[in-house]
């Protein structure tokens, strides 16, 4: 599984409140209906917490989202 | 089940939309008269030739002579005169300055061989030609009626001669002399030749003969006297000699030319179904001047004079003024007053196919759920249409098989069945019979959308029909008509079963429901149960001497201060009532007890108009019910007033004025027709609210313990207020997620800590909401919320911390999205 870059993401900014550590880009398994992919998301190198930020979710993530339902 | 080819072509036909226009159907060719008409009123004389010289053989000679049946048949004729298209055609032939090429087919179809050159022997030559067929045709050209001198300035011999030379580019043969034995009147030679249907060749005597696969004989050139193989068969052209054809067909050589064209084209088609071995008679009764189904509302067509043809012919402007008499005809009565099907650009027969191909896609993208899932079911179409074409059945037949077979798209419908489950969920679902008790002689059915929107008028209008009567119980629920719109049976059998479960525990009572679309769903799915509209009941209750004192505290729209009051509303009748004509008697009875005068929108009683709510196309479509809701909302200038909460909420949101008509019965707003629609989670806090009040107040009960998250405080900005009622975020979503966050601590922040602004996931079941909140006194101030169905697995390789198992999958990562508390999902 190659991993997807998009622009949405971007680590800058955040940390994680459990760990107290800075989010860095990592590869993130994710899945619906069935498929599965691998993006570069902003996560927690301690804990793993992935942040999934608005402009991806409503943008290209749903586009894809819709796209799965209709296959 | 989905459909099949035989379903389809029946669902196809029911829709009469690309049925010929009159004029088309009058044409023994068929020509295109309504497009030709189009393109000349624009000026595009190059298109209407290019539409000519698709369909006519020897176009340049035909679109000249023309005597024009088609114009006593069209539908101008009743409205000032028919077109003369004929005319029209004359034009295009001398004004068009490009034809389209005409490419030769491979000639691999066989020989044929037409014997004489009158107007219907050219005619089948050209169109054998033109399906690859070698062709040779014998005699002189042109001969029969086209051959006498009618043409002082030669224009049409000009045109007969470059026709003549098309032909012989499509690769037509000439023979000069007549066909061997045919021209010397030796009838028994001719049989001869005919019967073994072939010719001694170019080549000399001793070359073998070419023999034919067909012949036709033209019927001036050729009568039956001279080929003597009898009259010819009138739809095959078929003689006594097999494979040879004849114009003849004993009732005389039609005078009409564009007659002779068709009986050319009819010779052309047998001798191509001859060669095919094909039957010569099967499904021919497409073939000539036919009655055609196609339906023109004539409605709001005014007369238009001709514009007569100009000695010498039709100018640019002349032309183009006839032309633009026509009334391009067509059907369309559906779609003109529909906002769905108009959005899909196409008519319900295309839909048909479009649905059909939808359900026959093994991979690939199904590119028409969104369309099945945007009709509203109202049913306005089947009315409307002439022959009753029942979109709305198609579409839910549709849902239902791609429920079945895996493939709705699970987004489409999931909010409103959340609703739905909420509804009849411990937290708003109640059966109880009346608070003094003893059987229960009525059961009030205020429905699921009258509580979320006007608890209050629900409540008021339970104690009204209290006062009126003894034993009125109450149920509250949902009908079930979302599972039941969304294709989903199960559910709705399940809520079926619940409610009948309840309404047998309660005596079986008669059921007055407060909502259209309740009363419409129990009747047909509940049979055993008698369903009454309240309507009827409350305006007893209302007007009734005896029961006078229960209207205390109820105004009339006069008394009630309402702004405008006096001023006429205009009845909106909810679609769920189009077949209920004494629900809609009893609501304007209702209100001209009231006092309340009104009027009928455009489209009103059986030919209402959805407000957009229907079929869930609010959940599946939302710009697309808001059009439809903004084209009802301007369907009378007065403010509405209606009977279904859904309606008057879907209007409201529309920026219309719009009324319940409890709003008049039991008035509690300075302005209802304003009052805001409530949104998604007002709507659901109103059910739960109005339950608990109910059930402490008249049963005397206490109300279920709040869920968990319930306690969580929290307030939004009135953007991220507006963005989660967009998004379908609810209070009680962002409620769970800061619980989960507060609980585990898990959450983001700020890198440069400068705000206390925080982030949070979480996933109770198939959605992971997001919420970006900061921390307020002992709650939380919400600045954004959002969504995703996608699940987020982990990071590629280990195991992010929250794994656990999730309502819908096995591993779910994120930060905390973990699913704590399955029981308080909705
Ligand atoms: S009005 Fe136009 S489309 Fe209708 S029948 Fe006449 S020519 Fe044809
Ligand atoms: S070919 Fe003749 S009958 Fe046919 S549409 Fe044209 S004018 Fe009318
Ligand atoms: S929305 Fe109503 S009128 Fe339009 S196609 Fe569906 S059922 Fe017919
Ligand atoms: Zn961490």
């Amino acid at each position: 599984m190659s991993t997807i870059r998009v622009p949405e993401a971007d680590a800058a900014g955040w940390r994680c409140a459990c760990c107290d550590c800075d989010l860095v880009l990592a590869p993130v398994e994710l899945e619906y209906m069935g498929s599965h992919f691998s993006v570069e998301l902003p996560a927690c190198p301690q804990c793993g917490a992935v942040l999934v930020p608005e402009p991806l979710a409503l943008g290209k993530m749903a586009e894809v989202e819709k796209l799965l339902e209709d296959k | 089940m989905a459909m099949d080819q035989k379903e389809l072509r029946q669902w196809e036909a029911r829709c009469i939309q690309e049925e010929m226009p009159r004029c088309t159907a009058a044409c023994p060719l068929h020509v295109d008269a309504r497009a030709v008409c189009g393109h000349v009123a624009e000026g595009r004389v190059n298109d209407a030739w290019a539409v000519l010289v698709r369909t006519m053989p020897l176009p340049s000679v035909l679109a000249r002579i023309c005597d024009g049946p088609c114009r006593t048949a069209c539908l101008r004729g009743e409205f000032g005169g028919g077109i003369d298209v004929a005319a029209l055609e004359r034009f295009c032939a001398r004004a068009a300055t490009k034809s389209p090429r005409m490419a030769p087919l491979p000639r691999r179809k066989g020989n044929a061989a037409v014997l004489g050159g009158g107007f219907a022997g050219l005619c089948a030559a050209w169109d054998l030609a033109r399906k690859g067929f070698s062709v040779t045709l014998y005699g002189p050209r042109p001969a029969g009626r086209l051959a006498a001198p009618t043409d002082a300035d030669g224009e049409l011999a000009a045109a007969l001669a470059h026709e003549l030379e098309t032909m012989a580019k499509l690769g037509v043969r000439f023979e000069d002399g007549a066909a061997p034995g045919v021209a010397a009147d030796d009838a028994a030679g001719a049989a001869r030749w005919l019967s073994d249907r072939s010719a001694p060749g170019d080549a000399g005597p001793d070359a073998a003969p070419d023999t034919f696969d067909a012949v036709f004989a033209d019927p001036e050139a050729v009568p039956a006297a001279l080929h003597g193989l009898g009259p010819a068969d009138p739809v095959s052209l078929g003689t006594l000699a097999p494979g040879v054809f004849s114009g003849d067909t004993g009732s005389g050589v039609p005078a009409s030319p564009v007659a002779l064209a068709a009986l050319g084209r009819r010779a052309a088609a047998s001798v191509e179904r001859f060669a095919q071995k094909a039957s010569l008679t099967a499904g021919r009764e497409h073939e000539g001047p036919v009655p055609t189904r196609l339906y023109t509302n004539p409605a709001g067509i005014e007369r238009a004079a001709p514009a007569p043809e100009p000695e010498g012919g039709h100018t640019e402007e002349t032309a183009a003024r006839e032309a633009a008499r026509c009334l391009n005809c067509q059907c369309l009565e559906s779609v003109k007053n529909c906002a769905y099907l108009a959005h899909y650009g196409a008519y319900p027969k295309v839909y048909a196919r479009r649905i059909y191909n939808n359900a026959s896609i093994v991979m690939g993208t199904r590119h028409a759920n969104e369309m099945i899932n945007s009709c509203m079911l109202c049913g306005l179409c089947t009315e409307l249409c002439p022959t009753n074409f029942d979109m709305a059945g198609l579409c839910l037949m549709a849902r239902r098989d791609m429920v079945q077979r895996g493939k709705m798209p699970p987004s489409a419908h999931e909010f409103a069945l959340r609703d739905m489950a909420f509804a009849n969920g411990p937290s708003c679902a109640l059966a109880r019979p009346a608070p003094d008790g003893g059987r229960t002689e009525l059961l009030f059915f205020p429905g699921c959308q009258l509580t979320a929107s006007d608890p209050g008028g629900a409540e008021a209008a339970y104690a009204a029909l209290r006062a009126a009567r003894p034993g009125v119980g109450l149920l509250l629920r949902c009908c079930g008509a979302p599972a039941r719109w969304a294709g989903r049976e199960d559910l709705f059998a399940e809520s079926l079963e619940a409610l009948r479960t309840d309404w047998r525990a309660l005596d079986a009572p008669p059921i007055a429901t407060a909502c259209p679309t309740c009363a419409a769903t129990l009747r047909q799915a509940l049979p055993e149960a008698e369903i009454l509209p309240v309507w009827g009941l409350l305006g007893a209750a209302k007007t009734g001497e005896a029961t006078e004192s229960i209207a205390e505290g109820a105004g009339t729209a006069k008394s009630s201060g309402i702004a405008g009051a006096g001023a006429p509303l205009a009845v909106h009748d909810p679609c769920a009532a189009r077949h209920d004509e004494p629900a809609r008697t009893a609501v304007r009875g209702l209100l001209a007890g009231l006092g309340v005068a009104t009027v009928e929108p455009r489209l009103t009683g059986k030919h209402t108009e959805c407000c957009g709510f229907g079929g869930l196309l609010a959940e599946a479509n939302p710009p697309l019910a808001a059009k439809a809701a903004a084209r009802r909302a301007a369907a009378a200038d007065q403010d509405f007033v209606t009977y279904c909460a859904m309606c008057r909420d879907m209007l409201a949101r529309a920026g219309k004025r719009a009324l319940h008509v409890f709003d008049l019965l039991y008035p509690r707003h300075a302005d209802p027709a304003a009052r805001p629609a409530p949104g998604h989670s007002e709507r659901r806090e109103n059910r739960a609210r109005l339950k608990d009040r109910l059930l402490r107040e008249l049963w005397r009960e206490p109300g279920a313990p709040p869920a968990p998250h319930e306690a969580v405080r929290v307030r939004c900005t009135e953007e991220a207020a507006q963005r989660m009622e967009e998004r379908r975020i609810l209070i009680s979503d962002v409620q769970k997620t800061l619980l989960h966050a507060r609980e585990s601590g898990a959450a983001l922040v700020r890198a440069d800590a400068t705000s206390g602004r925080r982030l949070a996931a979480y996933r109770p079941v198939s959605v992971t909401y997001w919420v970006d909140y900061e921390p307020e006194g002992d709650g939380f101030l919400v600045h954004n919320a959002w969504s995703h169905r996608m699940r987020i697995l982990g990071l590629d390789g280990r195991e992010g911390r929250g794994a656990s198992t999730a309502g819908d999958g096995p591993r779910t990562y994120g930060i905390g999205a973990r699913a704590s508390d399955q029981r308080g999902n909705e």
